[in-house]
């Protein structure tokens, strides 16, 4: 299998074959994805979007190797996701901050180094320059209550980047905030991602947001899950949120909402 | 750590002067119904005393020698702080004869027998969390051991263990931690199960290991139900302690003094028993609860938190 994908071509970071995902619940099988085939390229912003349901987040902890597919294969980085799991390929951020109450701003950041056996010197260098890049310095001692949710949602963006990996999950992460707290974190994150040239993987039900930053927008539809198309989002890397006014934004977004619209059946 | 922000809002919630009136109303009414039933419990043999001597009696002659009746079926208030003084403040510690000496024996293996069963709980739920097997067959044991009374198993564990040649604190503490265990068991298992999927699921992304997982996680989640199944488990443990002091025959202890309270109708030294356990029950109890405010206020990163008991 490893030696099959490097031969397609290694710029495939994420491969995803076939893949099939069944959850028995008391009401019979529920197919959370069905079919699902995809490639993810180095350096892309792709994003998940879709209804409740449709499988979007689930496929995303298959990639993180949270979630085991029934059927098909999947390649992070050229290998199982349990080994890239093992190998800390990826930073995962949740819906919510999930941020430990007793752990300072700082210690919580420094939680996967100390899991992972940094040195205590690196380990503080580390996190004060990612929680200077999400512009946090100055709160290291703070505790998670004493920040706003936009805040917390930071630092918990530090602590997946404080492990330098190449590739970024971002399972809704500003699904819970309001509005304008979320234009400017998608703002800070499109510059981010922009410096970093990281590969991000991220999961969104805003349409609005998808293309905004998004680099290829995967539409999805559920009851089975499956992708239902796949739309190329090339919008020029300087742009602000102004750019939501523009032609070629509305086009793209349009062809999305038509996309959800024609998988999603009203019936139920 | 350095930055403690207080809320000054939630703090006032807390202690107000004003709940000071109702504590203290409450507890002049238990002593206007102690001192009432204390007549209605005891006039019966006083009238029954009046009656063969012949005495013209009055209420308030009845109402007074009932308060102040010798082996009163119910003694006054006044009477058990005459006894308990005399058994605390007149009496040397060192006595047979000072409630503290025997409340300090009690205590011993109150202490002795409530870390055994803190530990043997904590135990088992660390066992039960990680280890399937323990998962599905401890539990039912777990339960079906508290079924048995105590009051039928501490005589045979105090007689075994005394053929053994073996008596004093250890059996005794026994009895208190097969008491303690099992709240202990049971809080911690929640409390160790109580994170929120997320946050398994992050340190998962790491690969981090069962034992990071516990202790940067699992443990810290745990403390506030740990402290909830202590405060049970430290109050169960006097219970048992005193329990085991019954079969030995009233040498020493609490649970001795009340045995020969009930031995020879000293009922002054029964109740001044059961305050003294009530006593220091309540300590115990309030001790660990300032430690569990101390605590918790930590793990909530120095927010308050309101779980008073």
């Amino acid at each position: 299998m490893n030696s099959a994908s490097a031969s397609t071509g290694i710029n495939h970071v994420v491969e995803v074959k076939e893949v099939c995902l069944d959850f028995p619940t008391k009401e019979g099988v529920v197919k959370a994805l069905s079919n699902v085939d995809l490639n993810i390229n180095a350096g892309e912003f792709v994003s998940f979007i879709g209804p409740s349901g449709c499988g979007k987040t689930t496929l995303m902890r298959v990639l993180a190797d949270l979630e085991q597919p029934t059927s098909g294969s999947v390649l992070v980085n050229g290998m199982s996701p349990a080994e890239a799991r093992k190998q800390r390929a990826y930073g995962y951020v949740f819906q919510a901050p999930a941020l430990l109450p007793w752990r300072t701003v700082q210690d919580n950041v420094l939680l996967p180094l100390e899991i992972m056996g940094y040195e205590s010197g690196q380990r503080q260098q580390l996190a004060q320059e990612y929680l200077q890049l999400v512009n946090l310095s100055g709160f290291e001692d703070k505790y998670p209550w004493q920040l706003s949710g936009g805040m917390q949602q930071r630092v918990s963006i530090a602590r997946a980047l404080v492990i330098e990996p190449q590739l970024l999950f971002m399972d809704e992460p500003f699904g819970a905030l309001d509005e304008i707290t979320r234009d400017h974190l998608n703002d800070q994150l499109l510059r981010l991602w922009q410096q970093t040239q990281k590969t991000v993987v991220f999961v969104t039900h805003s349409i609005p947001e998808a293309v905004f930053l998004s680099s290829r927008i995967v539409v999805m539809s559920p009851r089975p899950g499956r992708i239902i198309d796949i739309i190329d989002c090339n919008l020029p890397a300087d742009r602000t949120l102004d750019i939501r006014e523009s032609p070629e934004f509305l086009a793209i977004a349009q062809r999305v909402r038509a996309g959800l619209a024609a998988g999603h059946s009203y019936d139920d | 750590m350095t930055t403690k922000v207080s809320a000054p809002a939630k703090i006032q919630l807390g202690r107000t002067p004003s709940s000071t009136i109702p504590v203290l109303t409450v507890i002049l009414a238990i002593i206007m119904i102690w001192y009432a039933g204390a007549v209605h419990l005891n006039s019966d043999q006083i009238i029954d005393r009046y009656e063969k001597k012949g005495i013209d009696w009055s209420l308030v002659q009845l109402a007074n020698d009932s308060w102040n009746m010798k082996r009163a079926v119910l003694p006054s208030p006044h009477q058990i702080l005459m006894e308990l003084k005399a058994t605390i403040i007149d009496k040397n510690v060192t006595s047979k004869r000072s409630l503290i000496y025997h409340a300090g024996i009690t205590l011993s293996s109150t202490l002795v027998g409530f870390l055994l069963g803190a530990s043997l709980g904590i135990g088992l739920a660390v066992g039960i969390v990680y280890i399937e097997t323990l998962d599905k067959s401890l539990m039912p044991w777990i339960i079906t051991s508290q079924t048995i009374p105590i009051l039928a198993l501490a005589p045979m564990v105090i007689v075994v263990f005394g053929a053994m040649g073996i008596s004093g604190l250890l059996p005794k503490a026994l009895i208190s931690m097969y008491l303690c265990f099992f709240p202990v068991a049971v809080g911690m298992v929640k409390g160790l199960r109580s994170p929120q999927p997320m946050l398994v699921d992050l340190l998962d992304t790491y690969s981090a290991s069962k034992w990071q997982v516990f202790w940067r996680l699992r443990l810290p989640s745990a403390v506030p139900f740990l402290f909830a199944s202590l405060k049970v488990a430290i109050a169960l443990s006097l219970v048992g302690a005193i329990v085991a002091e019954l079969p030995t025959g009233g040498q020493a202890g609490l649970g001795a003094r009340l045995l020969s309270g009930s031995y020879y109708g000293q009922t002054n030294l029964i109740w001044a028993s059961l305050i003294a356990a009530a006593v220091m029950s309540a300590s115990l109890v309030s001790i660990l609860g300032l430690i569990e405010r101390k605590v918790c206020y930590r793990l909530a990163g120095g927010q308050e938190v309101s779980n008073e008991l």
